[in-house]
């Protein structure tokens, strides 16, 4: 008897165990190899706890159809930043406590540590990460310089690689259209600057093949299926250092912001999803991220550990989106702009899209 | 009056008769009910309720708790005032004061992004107004109404107050109205969207209009193929068969995968072409992420759909007919055209309407290889689903979708008669 007390014992924190194991929502492609690298492995290594990825297009997507169903079956989702505010004032994501995340490796409290609004409501700032365009060398020896370039199909031919989606687009239109990078969003605030920016992308809707997952914009160049692309830049970085894809990232009118993680209502392992995310946030683990991809961690005191790639030889630094030579013509996305106006842009989109 | 007739025991022949027949008709709805169950649970009810929520989005005076399910009550003060004074009043003072406690509320309950986002979809920009307006709601000082527009001037607009009038109902009309390019006024009037809002009825009419040119092609092609099946001999027909079913039961995603790969600009097509001269290396063609790549993998993808039902009525054509027509003096033409045509068309009704049907919701294929110009109607469904939130808006124009091919089957039973369908 005893020992068949044991033995079921033994089998359910077995059990226990087993299901204490969380599921991260991701992007996929390099970017998901960044965080294995950069997050799962040390977790697993430190807890023993097994972590498992999931890659889809906008992990922002699934999460009300999961959450409404009652079906949540992630514990963690890596979302951007206005996607974030968005989730949560609809009640979607679990709020969280910035007290919880640890300070600092100087002792810095956490929330003087993380960089400015990096830490909301609902959702702790992991990176950096930047929307920049980006072009094949062969094909233009001589090569675009500005944004204005990007949206010109007379001087450099081919095809454009661009999101599907009015986020970016807009605002790289504009830019392109010669509107400052500090009045981008109060054009956009006018109807007569979102005319103007569909009017632009108008003079090259005919050229662009339209992308949807992050890994797509590194293949359609590799493929030669486009000319240039806009891309997240640390995916043109990991094809082109990993792979010596001859990509060139053209920093100009870049428009940077914070990827961010949230927990869903009624994540299946919420207190083990929030040790992850304490773990993952920590100012060790954003820098050992940074040796994977060029996204700027977003921690202060993780800047000085971000050194070299992991082959040991390319320095990050000039790669990361904040690196002052690359911060010269480069626009913040606003959040507070497209927590508002996403539906209605993205209607305006679609509706342009399908004309 | 005749003695009325009993069974051997005494039962009135016909209570006993009606008790043999109840009882197998309980065996047979026993033997059928698990099916019953299933497609209540999986068919029906999904459906059903996928469909209320076209016409019923509560949002606006009911804020739920996504962790534990709980509903609050919200705008309640705004919805007794709307009670209170039918449509067309001026909001005044009473309207403001019940607007801002209710705010107020919301703040309390964080509940404006429910509210807020109810009303975003029917007046885009809206979400922001609502969000700063709970926020700064409780430092309001009376009158409400100054106050108020002073904090924001649109919280005067009339446009508004409708959108508020009509979302306090819960019931709506609204999202049927948006899924066809309209849009209410503010005296709450039906009038077309703007211009450059219009994509709904467009979607619908290039959905159709593709779906019955996919329809067309995929009966050209099947009609010679499901021929040579039905008359060559046993051995080659299911050699010929067995190359019709292989595509047929390889996964979707790996045979639009395989279009890519062929048609795109630096693809297969495109390197032979340019590789025999026919054409030149910037006269590629573009064949993908268009109309035209939507066309050719969706006919490739819904032939065995043609070709199936088709070759199965071909079977059973007898080939003594075709011959007598010829004997009785008939050219090859007239012999097909009025006596193995007429016979293959329970085969074409049902290949053309399985395949049209199945084009009209078809969604992975467009999404992949259609571009920006192959986008249907399916594709906007799935953005309402996942990107913008917008369930009701997906949900009505899903069931403009099922209308429009209930219609279409209603149609073909007129003309054709369902009973003449053939699958097999």
């Amino acid at each position: 008897m005893k020992k068949l007390l044991v033995l079921s014992t033994a089998l359910t924190s077995f059990g226990l165990a087993a299901q204490a194991d969380i599921t991260v929502m991701s992007w996929g492609g390099s970017y998901e190899t960044s965080q294995v690298e950069g997050y799962n492995k040390p977790y697993t290594a430190a807890t023993g706890k097994n972590v498992t990825m999931m890659a889809v297009d906008n992990p922002a997507t699934p999460i009300k159809a999961m959450v409404e169903a009652g079906n949540v079956t992630v514990d963690i989702a890596d979302v951007e930043y206005a996607d974030a505010i968005r989730l949560c004032d609809e009640g979607l994501v679990e709020t969280i406590d910035p007290a919880m995340l640890p300070a600092g490796a100087d002792g810095t409290p956490a929330t003087e540590d993380f960089l400015p609004g990096a830490i909301t409501d609902c959702a702790v700032a992991s990176i950096v990460f930047s929307t920049v365009f980006a072009y094949d060398t062969t094909k233009f020896p001589e090569g675009p310089k500005t944004m204005a370039d990007f949206f010109d199909t007379a001087k450099f031919p081919g095809k454009r690689g661009m999101r599907k989606g009015a986020k970016a687009n807009l605002e790289m239109a504009l830019m392109a259209d010669g509107v400052p990078a500090a009045d981008v969003y109060a054009t956009l605030e006018t109807p007569e600057g979102v005319d103007r920016a569909f009017a632009k992308l108008d003079t090259i809707k005919g050229d662009v093949i339209w992308w949807e997952a992050g890994a797509q914009p590194p293949q359609l160049l590799a493929d030669g299926e486009v000319a240039m692309s806009t891309a997240y830049n640390g995916r043109i970085f990991a094809a082109a250092v990993t792979e010596g894809k001859p990509f060139q990232v053209v920093w100009d009118g870049q428009v940077y912001e914070y990827d961010v993680f949230v927990i869903p209502k009624g994540a299946p392992n919420l207190e083990e999803a929030k040790e992850w995310l304490k773990f993952a946030t920590s100012t060790e683990q954003l820098a050992a991220q940074a040796a994977w991809i060029s996204y700027g961690p977003a921690r202060k005191s993780s800047a000085p550990l971000v050194g070299l790639f992991n082959d040991g030889k390319t320095e990050m630094g000039p790669h990361m989106p904040t690196s002052p030579e690359n911060m010269t013509n480069a626009l913040p996305s606003s959040f507070e702009f497209w927590a508002d106006r996403d539906a209605e842009l993205t209607e305006r989109f679609n509706a342009w899209l399908a004309q | 009056m005749a003695e009325m007739l009993t069974t051997a025991d005494g039962i009135p022949l016909k209570a006993a008769l009606a008790r043999a027949q109840s009882r197998a008709r309980r065996k047979a709805l026993f033997l059928v009910l698990p099916l019953l169950i299933f497609t209540l649970l999986s068919f029906v009810l999904p459906i059903g309720a996928m469909m209320a929520r076209s016409v019923h989005n509560p949002e606006f005076v009911a804020s739920t708790d996504r962790g534990t399910g709980a509903v609050t009550p919200i705008m309640q003060n705004l919805k007794g005032w709307f009670d209170a004074n039918p449509l067309g009043t001026e909001p005044d003072e009473a309207a403001y004061a019940a607007l801002v406690a209710d705010l107020a509320h919301l703040q309390e309950t964080k509940a404006s992004g429910s509210a807020g986002t109810r009303i975003n979809y029917d007046l885009p920009g809206t979400l922001s107004l609502f969000k700063s307006g709970a926020r700064g709601a409780g430092k309001l000082e009376p009158p409400f109404k100054e106050s108020l527009l002073a904090d924001d001037a649109r919280w005067g607009d009339p446009k508004l107050w409708q959108a508020m009038r009509a979302a306090t109902a819960g019931v709506t009309a609204d999202f049927y109205l948006a899924a066809l390019d309209r849009t209410r006024a503010a005296d709450g009037s039906i009038v077309q969207a703007e211009e450059n809002r219009q994509i709904y009825i467009k979607l619908f009419l290039r959905t159709f209009g593709l779906s019955a040119l996919i329809t067309f092609v995929c009966l050209l092609l099947a009609f010679p193929v499901a021929h040579l099946l039905a008359t060559l001999p046993m051995a080659k027909s299911n050699l010929l068969m067995i190359l019709v079913l292989l595509p047929f039961w390889t996964s979707l995603l790996v045979r639009t995968s395989a279009w890519m790969v062929l048609l795109q600009e630096q693809g297969v097509l495109n390197d032979s072409l340019v590789g025999l001269g026919l054409i030149t290396e910037d006269q590629r063609l573009a064949m993908m992420y268009n109309t035209t790549g939507t066309i050719i993998a969706m006919t490739h993808i819904l032939l065995p759909f043609m070709i199936l039902p088709l070759y199965s009525v071909m079977r059973t054509i007898k080939p003594s007919y075709v011959r007598a027509a010829r004997s009785l003096g008939a050219t090859s033409w007239t012999a097909f055209r009025r006596v193995y045509l007429p016979q293959t068309l329970p085969g074409i009704g049902a290949g053309g309407l399985l395949v049209f049907i199945l084009a009209v919701g078809y969604y992975i294929t467009p999404a992949l290889v259609g571009g920006a110009s192959g986008r249907l109607i399916s594709n906007m469904i799935a953005d309402h689903m996942n990107d913008t939130l917008n369930w009701s808006l997906a949900a009505a124009l899903s069931a403009i979708l099922l209308a429009a091919v209930l219609i279409l089957y209603w149609l073909y039973d007129r003309l054709v008669g369902i009973d003449k369908l053939k699958l097999g």
